[in-house]
């Protein structure tokens, strides 16, 4: 394979590091604040997709930055699945970017410049997940993004945020301390290396039985990904704001949490030894039982935030599940359901924010009829919703097709039940909401009257409307996507 | 002349400071200002020969220097190997760093009469510490110890509250305990082998490694070593001295004179006695090992309960002791660079913490944490100094901690003993918990009441407080980013204790 040096990856981390200093500088000035977030989201996006063609030519991106200590590189390489993640999180930003002012502006939030300042940086942090070559480097990245996270999510202050954030960071910050970072001593103590090499890098070095702990202590220190049982943090960080919700936590940071996930299955254990062990089966069970669990939790949430959080955990778990198979079709699909997921799940955090942003309603029970109100928002909320519950036509489909035929190739046929009980349980949990929008009346005392498209609510409209056409375009789009999968799939199975 | 002076700056680093604290007291009596100059030129001069010694040391090795051409036994003769030149780089640095700190913040905390006299107790104090470092005879080892300590007494029986002097006394008497064990260890030393030079000291032990007075003279070391470091459980003096010191004074003993005293340890365990005397006679490691652990978790759980900044950093420096006398008793090469490495790491990053408990005080007089509300806004720089030091203390990666303690769990898989590593990374863990409760106060909380709020009148801490700490925060990043450097000394300094 071919390697081309070059910085691209790394301006395309700092754009937004860079961004910080300017919105910081114009907090005096709100419109100019935000034009630079939409400037950096714009430059930053275009950088990411001047690299894609030079992928798609079976290429990839290298650049080894610096040596911090011996043996502990700070160094990033592109490959088609660092696309995956790369792409979805700056395409996302951009629109985020917009719904943010709309947001913002109309529950007149405090604190707005440090608001944006974190934002960015949270951007630069997924990206430098996305984009880097050996365990460290991910690993600062991953701690950096926890932590710049941390003042959005507790960015209201109170005292219930205080609370929630606290165990935001002790979660995050403390799974990864105590067992990736434990992870990553042992590996780079029995492999002698961190980087990231298609096939592996722990085969033959160690004891199974070394591996196997070593496994479990990857596995138990992304708590990013939102396996059970280290998923708490996620529904606590719903006391953000919701574009934070939206994009970082449906988007950058759980997809950072899952990209890992794959990153360290595929490329640093790989295929066969993950196979030879019969680590992929177990953690095909544990991500079995996270997606029927959390859709079962959801179900019982009435707080509209909670119930998408929880989906989300279940979500998290089909990446998981899909790439424990190991199988060429189920890779893909797991890869694909990061770009499905993303949109699908950014779509619907839009809607709950745009509806709280208009009329201050949190919870599912209290949504009756606004589908009167809110139309567009609400079809919007229905395709990201048909999408997740696996309707052709949507996104959702495609990931859920490949993920059965992979688990038909694996000859597990238990986790295609896993996949239909849980498509079911979506439905369940998606489409009472839709019913009571647009088939139950209005309370009383409430007007019909529109209450999209005015003011600041527009900016917080036309993205999600956004959104949902993506959802529906990414379905016909997807043999194009494919394209970029199975170009991950090669690399990692049959001896590269 | 120049090169004269070149020739003897082995001397020179620790003489120049110990004169300029005679100098202080006769020309600085009615002008403190002068007497902060003297000292600040002193300790400037001083470590820009250290880092003249730590150059030629990794160039071209060992140095020995004989005062007045005396050759050992009869004279007495300083040695530097990479250990001790990256020690004493460490002290004579962070000595004169605090020195510009120490202006503003000595004006404010003590008594105007005073200030001439403590310029010149802590030009002492650091020569003293240098000393401890630069010399390569045990019994003037010693004496250096006696005058750093002694020197350290005064310094923190100056502060103005009335529990500073009993403070000082409980440290005196535990100081004067541990002064006596050493002193006990080198007299049994040197019945048993009639030297006192650590370098002939070194070639005669091996031979009488069974000999019972050598065993008892470790003992003494030990135990007498070990209150100067504050290992738990003797840790008690500590916590006390570093709160009602004036700031200054906390700063400086909590960021360099518990790392001489770990140099010292290092010092007689590994050039002295020699690793083979750990490995074969007397298993003292295991003993290390186990008070390590207990320190690292008992320090950090301690400084949770702690309300009193002061107190909470006092705490965790317990723990931080811990790490360093845990890369000792893994006895191998890379937990001995992580050691090393976290030896620097303390000193830095606590001086930068310690610093802005100092600002903090000069401009609002509190100390009690949930006194500091609102603080990220009034002091955005100091604060963001103190939470680059927090994330180090953490072991952050690209911050300074994180290089100690990755050596650190590395080493202890490399001995084999993987069941420390979670007591390493829980450490940190709770660490992460007493800094969050302040970093929350600082930029999160709201305050209940505001007109109780105790930060409203404050402002940011004065140029000269600030840049201080700013650098150091910044160092903090710089080792650890671009952290080839420092491992690369800390590493050759710990092949050369092992005797690779």
């Amino acid at each position: 394979m071919e390697i081309i040096e070059s910085t691209k990856p790394i301006y395309a981390i700092l754009i937004s590091f860079f961004a910080t200093f300017l919105i910081a500088f114009a907090a005096r000035s709100p419109n100019l604040r935000e034009s630079w977030t939409v400037i950096a989201a714009l430059i930053k996006f275009g950088i990411v997709m001047s690299m894609l063609p030079i992928i798609l030519a079976g290429k990839t991106i290298e650049y080894n930055l610096l040596t911090v200590m011996p043996g502990l590189d700070i160094a990033f390489r592109v490959d088609a699945f660092s696309m995956f993640f790369a792409i979805t999180a700056s395409t996302l930003w951009i629109v985020t970017a917009f719904y943010c002012i709309g947001y913002m502006r109309s529950l007149k939030e405090k604190h707005q410049t440090r608001f944006y300042m974190c934002f960015a940086l949270s951007l630069s942090a997924a990206l430098g997940i996305a984009f880097s070559a050996n365990l460290f480097t991910m690993f600062i990245f991953y701690e950096m993004l926890t932590l710049v996270t941390y003042p959005l999510v507790i960015h209201s202050q109170t005292a219930e945020a205080v609370k929630k954030a606290r165990r935001y960071l002790v979660y995050l910050l403390g799974t990864s301390i105590v067992f990736q970072l434990t992870a990553i001593v042992a590996t780079f103590y029995f492999a002698g290396t961190l980087e990231f090499i298609p096939g592996g890098i722990l085969a033959g070095t160690a004891s199974d039985m070394v591996i196997v702990v070593i496994f479990i202590l990857f596995i138990a220190g992304i708590a990013k990904a939102g396996i059970m049982p280290f998923h708490v943090w996620l529904p606590e960080a719903m006391v953000a704001p919701t574009p934070v919700s939206a994009l970082l936590h449906a988007v950058a940071v759980v997809k950072a949490g899952v990209f890992i996930v794959i990153k360290i299955l595929l490329y640093v254990f790989g295929v066969d030894l993950l196979a030879e062990l019969g680590l992929g089966l177990a953690l095909a069970f544990v991500a079995s039982f996270t997606i029927i669990a959390a859709s079962v939790i959801a179900l019982q949430k009435d707080n509209l935030k909670a119930r998408l959080a929880y989906s989300t955990v279940g979500q998290l778990s089909y990446v998981v599940l899909a790439v424990s198979l190991l199988t060429p079709a189920a890779i893909a699909a797991s890869l694909m359901h990061i770009m499905v997921h993303a949109s699908s799940k950014i779509t619907l955090f839009f809607t709950a924010g745009a509806i709280y942003a208009a009329t201050k309603k949190k919870k599912i029970s209290e949504l009756d009829g606004i589908g009167k109100q809110m139309p567009l928002t609400m079809i919007a909320f229905t395709v990201g919703a048909l999408s997740l519950i696996g309707v052709p036509l949507f996104a959702g489909f495609i990931t859920k097709w490949y993920m059965a035929t992979g688990a038909i190739e694996a000859g597990h046929l238990i986790f295609v039940g896993v996949i239909i009980i849980s498509s079911m349980l979506n439905a369940a949990y998606f489409l009472p909401i839709v019913r009571a929008a647009f088939f139950k009346p209005l309370p009383e005392g409430e007007h019909p009257k529109v209450k999209e498209l005015s003011g600041y609510t527009a900016f917080t409209v036309v993205p999600l409307l956004i959104t949902a056409v993506m959802v529906v375009a990414l379905f016909f789009v997807a043999p194009w996507v494919m394209v970029l999968a199975q170009l991950v799939v090669a690399s990692v199975i049959g001896g590269s | 002349m120049i090169a004269n002076i070149i020739e003897n700056i082995p001397g020179l680093v620790v003489l120049i400071v110990i004169i300029a604290a005679s100098l202080i007291p006769l020309v600085g009596k009615s002008r403190p200002v002068l007497a902060w100059g003297i000292a600040v030129i002193a300790a400037f001069l001083s470590f820009i020969m250290s880092l003249y010694i730590l150059n030629v040391v990794m160039t071209t090795g060992k140095i020995r220097y004989w005062f007045g051409n005396w050759e050992p036994p009869w004279g007495i003769e300083y040695v530097f190997d990479p250990l001790s030149a990256f020690v004493l780089t460490l002290v004579s640095f962070v000595g004169f760093i605090v020195l510009v700190y120490a202006k503003k913040s000595l004006e404010a905390e003590i008594d105007p009469e005073r200030i001439t006299y403590f310029y010149a107790l802590y030009m002492l104090f650091i020569g003293g510490l240098m000393g401890v470092v630069a010399t390569g005879d045990i019994f003037n080892l010693y004496v250096f110890l006696e005058i750093a300590a002694i020197a350290g007494y005064a310094l923190i029986a100056v502060g103005r509250r009335r529990e500073a002097l009993m403070a000082s006394f409980t440290y005196l008497i535990l100081g004067t305990i541990a002064a006596a064990f050493i002193l006990i260890g080198i007299g049994y030393l040197y019945m048993a082998t009639g030297t006192l030079n650590i370098i002939d000291l070194a070639v005669i032990l091996p031979e009488i490694y069974q000999s019972k007075v050598v065993l008892i003279a470790f003992a003494f070391f030990t135990v007498g070593l070990s209150i100067k470091i504050a290992l738990f459980p003797l840790h008690n003096w500590l916590p006390n001295a570093y709160t009602y010191a004036p700031s200054v004074t906390s700063i400086v003993m909590a960021a360099i004179a518990t790392k001489v005293g770990a140099y010292v340890l290092i010092r007689v365990m590994f050039t002295v006695f020699g690793p083979e005397f750990e490995l074969t006679v007397v298993h003292v490691t295991e003993v290390f090992l186990v008070l390590s652990v207990v320190a690292m978790i008992i320090g950090s759980v301690l400084a949770i309960a702690q309300t009193d900044i002061k107190k909470m950093l006092a705490y965790s420096s317990i723990a931080q002791v811990g790490y360093i006398t845990l890369g000792i008793a893994l006895m191998n090469v890379t937990g001995l660079t992580g050691s090393i490495m976290h030896i620097l790491n303390h000193a830095i990053m606590k001086a930068c913490l310690f610093m802005v408990v100092g600002a903090i005080v000069y401009r609002t007089g509190i100390t009690h944490i949930h006194d500091f509300v609102g603080l990220g806004k009034k002091m955005p720089y100091t604060m963001a100094a103190f939470t680059i030091g927090a994330l180090s203390m953490i072991g952050m990666p690209l911050t300074v901690g994180f290089v100690g303690k990755w050596y650190l769990t590395l080493g202890s898989l490399e001995a084999g003993m993987w069941y420390i590593i979670p007591v390493i990374l829980v450490s940190s863990l709770l660490a992460v918990g007493y800094l969050w409760r302040l970093l929350d106060n600082i930029y999160f909380k709201q305050p209940e009441n505001a007109s109780e709020l105790k930060t409203v009148k404050a402002k940011e801490a004065p140029l000269a407080m600030l840049i201080p700490t700013c650098v150091l925060a910044l160092l903090c990043i710089v080792l650890g980013t671009f952290a080839y450097l420092p491992i690369s000394i800390a590493e050759e300094a710990a092949k050369v204790l092992l005797r690779y």
